[in-house]
């Protein structure tokens, strides 16, 4: 804890300086602390960790002073949690940004995150609990030319972890509102328009003792937005020229990719709330990386989003969630939300939500081409064709519903199907094929007390078999909470891994600072924001987190 | 807490998009004078659903009462972005509503998880926030903006 103090000390001394030196302008920013003992526990698989306690911390601050801002993010890791990338070593200031904005310009030098499009040309972000961050170093300009035309231009190399890969990436992208640019000619009732592409390139040293590779890699992507009335379709097309690489076995073929979503949303007139979402993927030989040689989640230059649902309760979220296969997938989603009106039949005095989501992800069909040892195409693909291996599929409904002032709850079932050999890369594990139940029941005993508890139930007879969990929650808004989990093994094949995770979980919040005390045994699985995940491996021990923005 | 510099913070600018996929600059966010709640959720976030909920139901006689105005600022990416506006219309939530897909905004304002609320003044001073959400919450909340709106 010693570490946390004097991280968080610093992070202050440092503010109150700058604070000082800059009085015109304002210093605010953020704190984040994570520390973890590590106790051997053999039986759930959980690791001792030689320094007894490790520690992850970070601290952004960012000035500002009318259009100019900017800011540092100081981070540590002494030493990295386990199951970060071990890659985070030590401690520094590896964000740092100046950024000047006035009118039509902004232009920005250091460090910064990105998105062109929906990303699957080029995103650079950061997830901070995944250990994910890809920022960009070097320089960025947007413009504004002309009204409803925005321009922005980027050029540097990616973070890896303390430092930088090899690769240098160039990238444009421009976006047309054609209502806001033909104001004066188009009808308040014309279709929303937005027309948007992009081009990106990577240069990375060709030098290389087996292949003559590219030294720049070209990808170019056009997309459209159109609002109508109730109505959204977006649609956006990539392609990247040939990128041998160590995610494509280094083929000389080109990639592709698209991704369209369809969505109507509309109160009927009886007062009800309708939600339709489609959306629809097909990914060929898209993953983008500013060193070809690296692999896992690191240097990724663009983001190819999962058209799955994330799932909050924990079985779902963590043993068999899925993640976008860069290398090819197939893949549709489709959702309904239909809330029932109050003092309706089916709505009751409050109300009744329910939501009906599907999805789906198989590999694309692929015609071998037997060429490794000449032309290097490895396989042809034709856009839109599916084959007939399912990674994923998800169907599942979910009902919320408030009974009284004192109680709600919220009702949920799913049905998973799992190819745990592609989505872990797991060779000859089997299709997993579960159930899953969920309630989630509230009672709010008064105003500022309230109970909540979770039961779940994952019925599977691959893999580990059958999951149960349960969790107590007890809040006393707005300072105070306590939980007690518990993950329970019950249907494992072996009869000594039918275990129980007792977690306990004490914490205060005062405004936008929190602290959170966690004890006791932690699952191996899989942690996922947004659709890239992070396997996390069995622990045990005592973890520490603060969190603060000021 | 050691830090009380926040002084004279107004909203941050960072360009976030409309549900009809328009540009925003977020330092344009105004109520004629009146307060804004600036709440960050996400599709995928249960107790920030829950806390949008829980307002929606009681907005109205806020509004009436202190004339406030709430901005949700959804996180969510390419992944969900999608499913903001059939989420927020199917639920009819009465909010102003922008998407923040790579989270300039929220890191603008260091926001560290979501759900995370500020409280920005008539003259667009950020007064007040909270991270979190508990049953209950929205009552400290009103509590913060009855005492800025008088």
């Amino acid at each position: 804890m010693n570490q946390t103090l004097k991280l968080y000390l610093s992070c202050s001394l440092f503010t109150l300086f700058l604070t000082n030196i800059y009085s015109q302008g304002q210093i605010h920013g953020n704190f984040q602390v994570i520390a973890q003992t590590y106790d051997k526990d053999s039986l759930i698989g959980a690791n001792a960790a030689q320094e007894k306690m490790l520690m992850n911390g970070f601290c952004n601050l960012i000035y500002t002073n009318k259009d100019f801002t900017a800011g540092i993010r100081y981070e540590t890791y002494l030493n990295v949690l386990q199951g970060f990338p071990n890659g985070y070593k030590g401690t520094g200031i590896p964000y740092r940004f100046a950024q000047y904005r006035k009118e039509q310009f902004d232009i920005t030098v250091g460090s910064f995150y990105e998105q062109f499009g929906s990303g699957m040309i080029l995103r650079a972000y950061e997830e901070r609990m995944l250990g994910y961050d890809n920022a960009f170093e070097g320089l960025r300009v947007k413009i504004n030319p002309y009204k409803g035309i925005y321009l922005k231009s980027l050029y540097g190399k990616q973070r890896l972890f303390m430092g930088y890969g090899p690769g240098i990436v160039r990238g444009i992208d421009g976006e047309i509102s054609v209502n806001e640019l033909l104001d004066t000619l188009l009808s308040a009732n014309f279709p929303q328009i937005t027309l948007g592409g992009s081009f990106v390139s990577r240069y990375q040293d060709p030098t290389d003792l087996t292949y003559i590779l590219p030294a720049n890699v070209g990808s170019w992507a056009y997309r459209v937005n159109i609002a109508y009335k109730d109505f959204n379709l977006f649609t956006e097309y990539v392609y990247k020229i040939n990128d041998p690489s160590a995610d494509n076995n280094f083929i000389y073929k080109p990639g592709q990719g698209f991704l369209t979503t369809l969505s109507y949303a509309t109160n009927i007139k009886n007062g009800d709330g309708l939600g339709i979402l489609a959306g629809y993927k097909y990914v060929d030989n898209l993953s983008f990386r500013s060193d070809i040689r690296e692999g896992l989640q690191n240097l990724f230059i663009n983001y190819m989003p999962a058209l799955t649902k994330p799932h909050t309760y924990n079985l779902a979220a963590t043993l068999y969630p899925y993640a976008t296969q860069p290398l090819g997938e197939w893949a549709l989603q489709g959702e309904l939300f239909y809330k029932f009106k109050k003092g309706s039949a089916l709505g009751g005095k409050y109300g009744t939500q329910i939501t009906i989501n599907a999805s789906t992800a198989y590999g694309i069909h692929k015609e071998p081409l037997n060429d490794l040892s000449t032309t290097r195409q490895g396989y042809k693909a034709r856009i839109f064709k599916k084959d007939s291996t399912l990674y994923f599929s998800d169907i599942n409904v979910e009902i919320r519903k408030k009974i009284s002032e004192k109680f709600k709850f919220v009702l949920m079932y799913l049905n998973i199907a799992y190819n745990m050999e592609v989505v872990q890369g797991l060779g000859g594990k089997p299709m997993v094929f579960a159930d899953i139940y969920i309630a989630d029941l509230n009672y709010k005993i008064n105003k500022k007390h309230n109970l909540r508890l979770e039961l779940q139930a994952l019925q599977t007879k691959q893999d580990q078999g059958d999951w149960a969990t349960v969790l107590l929650e007890y809040t006393v808004s707005p300072h105070w909470f306590v939980a007690v989990l518990d993950q329970y093994n019950y249907g494992n094949k072996l009869d000594y891994k039918r275990l129980h995770y007792p977690y306990y979980t004490f914490g205060y919040i005062n405004g936008s600072n929190r602290i959170s005390i966690g004890y006791g045994k932690q699952r191996a699985g899989l942690f996922c924001v947004g659709g890239v995940c992070r396997p996390v491996p069995a622990s045990n021990g005592l973890t520490v987190t603060i969190t603060s923005s000021f | 807490m050691a830090f009380t510099l926040r002084g004279d913070y107004k909203i941050p600018s960072a360009i976030v998009k409309t549900l009809d996929g328009k540009q925003f600059n977020t330092a344009e966010l105004s109520n004629d004078g009146k307060p804004i709640v600036i709440s960050f959720w996400a599709t995928w976030c249960a107790p920030c659903k829950k806390e949008l909920d829980n307002i929606s139901e009681v907005y109205e006689e806020w509004q009436k009462e202190t004339g406030v105005k709430l901005v949700a600022i959804s996180i969510d990416d390419t992944r969900n972005a999608a499913k903001v506006a059939p989420t927020v219309k199917a639920k009819g939530w009465p909010f102003e509503i922008y998407i923040d897909a790579n989270q300039d905004f929220k890191r603008a304002m260091n926001v560290n998880n979501v759900p995370h609320t500020f409280l920005v003044d008539g003259k667009g001073h950020i007064v007040w926030d909270h991270n979190n959400y508990s049953e209950g919450d929205e009552n400290e909340l009103f509590e913060k903006i009855k005492s800025i709106a008088k």
